[in-house]
């Protein structure tokens, strides 16, 4: 019923997926939304490495190896994110990375 | 052994060097005590090596030879300027060097007894090594550099010393005032060394490169431009004759003049002079060590040393000759209105170290007996003067007061102090068979001989007051009754400060008999000259009998003759109003120079630098407001960026 995707159309997901989490970084208040928008173009990066993976070396598997190694090293990142937000909460009592600007000359610190 | 010394003479200033480091780091705190025995042992054992230096020169070398025994390569500038450390040996060195170790352990004996209990006792004996170091090293260099470095050294020493008790402002005054003034002179000096360095140095390259004959280079490769031998050799000294100097002067004067005045400001000659009489600020063994038997004669020593050019220039040694004259009648006449002790012996100091520069002057190369006198003088006039220093700083020490007005009648009270100081006092005076006789008697001499009759007869008048003042200050310090609670309380000073005001005074007895001229200018016949010895003894007992007269009696007598003298007692007393011209000039310097100056500094020049400044602190203002501390606007930017870069790279690739 569908065509068959071609490598167009698999570029084009993944650049909207950047753009979107690109989106997200610059205009998410909540500093979790921030981090999820990271993840988001992120991924969108290692989805590329298997689009190519996919359609230029076919017979080899060392893009999939090499995206298993990305997606492992983004958790473990996603980890320490998580942590540092817990430690600002505790500090700031918010998460709205607009508040975050207390090394910032003429920063408005909240608290 | 003999040639072990020899070589090894550089062991004579290092002891006082090691001495510096070991109280320096070691001796202070709870170990302070230390400090004195280590400083005396140090330089005691230089003292030993300078006497077995001597005998062996005395011994082996031939009479008035001159060697550079050793030396290593300081820094080469080029092949024929090449300046070493090393250490010379000749008769004035050996004398020097005599005259500095002696007297700076009998100083540092007397000062474990005099500095006992002061808080800065460890720091002292570190001056006064760093002094005697110093000092060392000026009188065994042989090049011109080398003096130079030690000659500045020897005047932070001073510095050092005089502001000693850095809590009174008059002591940190003085020491200002002394440092400047033998700084200023100083610049002049290294003016001379570079000329003399520039001069000779092209002569030596002209007679390498074929212009005189081999004979007059002898071993060119050896020669280099800053040392004594090679400046004072024949050659060079016509070579610099005959080169146009400045003002119509030939090059060889004014090489000469601009030296002259490096050694008057260190020897405070008259107008340099106004430093010495506030040095006295400092401790009292210090004055007689520095400011009295060797530093200040440094000046002396310098022209002794140079006295081939001085003689070659003729003009210059002229110019030394009025100066000294100068200076030792102007200073005399100064010291018999003063009433602190230790501003008569300074003024003292000076009209005798004017004494040996006039004896310098009249010298000449064909009779440079003038020479052998001012080293004589220099010689007998170390030990008296140190003498006279140790026992006023004695007197001091147990009357605490520096007045003449508030002492009196302290020869019973301090009997061996009384004793030596009398000695001195005589000795000074020219009183025959005491050591300033025989020394002044042969500058006077070679005066005369020099047919330099107006010089001669200030000398003979100087002599006269010299006898004048120092009875004076005899009389009024250790005859009659005690004018004060305090001189009524002395009692005499410890054995530790005695035993060197007897060493001193022995010296001063003997000093006179040792032939130093001879061992100066071997070869040099001095012929004795009676009418000048009758009229230097008559000299001599004039100035006592007119002390006596004015002061031994009814003391009313003196203030009678002060007050018919009226203004120019006032104007002798107030040392010629020479510290108020010179206040008054930098006062002027200050008012139509520095003043506009410092306007301009900090209008202008300042004005430059706020500008720029203030700029840019007012773009960095304006451009603060683009540091927001939101992560996401710098990820804006960034991105904005990337992508204009990106769009760049596209439109250049297409």
């Amino acid at each position: 019923m569908f065509p068959t995707p071609t490598i167009t159309h698999w570029l084009t997901l993944s650049a909207l997926l950047f753009s979107i989490g690109l989106y997200g970084i610059f205009t998410r208040r909540n500093a979790v939304g921030v981090l999820l928008s990271i993840e988001m173009t992120l991924n969108s990066a290692i989805l590329n490495i298997l689009i190519f993976n996919r359609f230029v070396a076919s017979d080899d598997v060392d893009g999939q190896v090499l995206v298993l190694f990305i997606v492992a090293a983004a958790a473990a990142e996603a980890v320490v994110a998580l942590a540092i937000f817990v430690s600002f909460y505790r500090h700031r009592h918010t998460l709205d990375v607009t508040q975050a600007n207390h090394i910032c000359d003429q920063g408005n610190s909240a608290s | 052994m003999t040639g072990f010394l020899f070589e090894n003479a550089w062991m004579i200033p290092a002891l006082p060097l090691i001495s510096i480091l070991l109280i320096g780091l070691f001796a202070t705190g709870s170990n302070a005590r230390f400090a004195g025995i280590i400083g005396s042992v140090a330089i005691g054992t230089a003292f030993l090596l300078t006497c077995g230096l001597g005998l062996a020169y005395l011994s082996s070398a031939e009479a008035g030879a001159s060697a550079v025994t050793w030396s290593i390569e300081w820094l080469r500038y080029q092949d024929h300027l090449v300046v070493s450390l090393g250490t010379l040996i000749d008769p004035i060195s050996l004398l020097l060097l005599f005259v500095v170790t002696s007297v700076s352990l009998l100083v540092h004996v007397y000062s474990i007894g005099y500095m006992a209990g002061d808080e800065g006792y460890s720091r002292y004996f570190v001056f006064l090594s760093l002094f005697t170091f110093s000092m060392l090293g000026l009188v065994l260099a042989p090049n011109l550099l080398q003096m130079y470095v030690f000659w500045e050294l020897v005047g932070v020493s001073s510095f050092l010393l005089i502001g000693f008790y850095y809590t009174l402002p008059e002591a940190i005054a003085a020491s200002k005032k002394a440092f400047i003034v033998t700084r200023f002179a100083d610049l002049f000096f290294l003016a001379g060394i570079l000329v003399l360095g520039f001069f000779v140095h092209q002569w030596i390259v002209d007679a390498e490169w074929g212009g005189v004959t081999a004979a007059a280079v002898q071993s060119a490769s050896a020669v280099q431009a800053l040392d004594f031998a090679t400046i004072n050799s024949e050659p060079v000294l016509a070579h610099l004759k005959d080169q146009p100097g400045v003002l119509g002067l030939d090059l060889l004067t004014v090489a000469m003049l601009l030296v002259f005045i490096g050694a008057a400001g260190k020897s405070a000659m008259f107008p340099l002079h106004v430093w010495l009489p506030d040095a006295m600020a400092g401790p009292t063994p210090v004055s007689a060590l520095i400011h009295a038997a060797t530093m200040v004669v440094a000046g002396v020593y310098l022209v002794a040393r140079l006295f081939p050019g001085f003689a070659a220039s003729g003009d210059a040694l002229d110019v030394v000759a009025a100066v000294g004259c100068i200076t030792c009648l102007f200073s005399a006449l100064i010291a018999c209105t003063q009433t602190d002790i230790k501003r008569v012996l300074a003024f003292s100091t000076l009209s005798q170290i004017g004494y040996m520069m006039l004896a310098l002057g009249v010298a000449s190369a064909e009779h440079p007996a003038g020479l052998g006198a001012a080293m004589f003088h220099l010689f007998t006039h170390a030990f008296f003067k140190a003498l006279l220093f140790l026992g006023a700083g004695s007197v001091i020490h147990a009357v605490h007061s520096n007045d003449v007005a508030e002492m009196g009648g302290l020869r019973k009270k301090m009997p061996l102090t009384h004793a030596t100081f009398l000695i001195a006092t005589i000795a000074i005076a020219g009183v025959p068979p005491l050591a300033g006789f025989f020394s002044k008697d042969e500058i006077l001499g070679a005066a005369l001989d020099g047919e330099h009759h107006l010089i001669f007869g200030v000398g003979l008048f100087v002599a006269a007051l010299t006898a004048f003042y120092m009875f004076r200050v005899y009389i009024l310090t250790f005859l009659g009754g005690h004018k004060s609670d305090g001189a009524a309380k002395a009692h005499e000073s410890p054995p530790i400060m005695t035993i060197p005001l007897v060493v001193l005074g022995v010296m001063s007895v003997c000093g006179g008999w040792i032939a130093v001229s001879q061992f100066v200018l071997p070869g040099v016949e001095l012929h004795a000259h009676l009418l000048v010895m009758g009229l230097s003894v008559a000299a001599a007992v004039v100035g006592i009998g007119s002390a006596f007269w004015l002061y031994g009696g009814q003391a009313n007598r003196a203030q009678t003759m002060a007050e018919s003298m009226g203004g120019i007692y006032r104007l002798v007393q107030n040392k010629f109003y020479i510290d108020e011209v010179y206040l008054f000039v930098t006062k002027m310097i200050f008012r139509f120079i520095a003043a506009p100056a410092a306007w301009f500094d900090r209008h202008v020049v300042d004005a430059v630098m706020n500008l720029s400044a203030t700029v840019v602190r007012w773009v960095g203002a304006r451009l603060n407001v683009l540091q927001t501390g939101q992560v996401q606007t710098y990820g804006i930017w960034m991105i904005n960026g990337t992508i204009l870069v990106l769009l760049f790279l596209w439109l250049v690739q297409r």
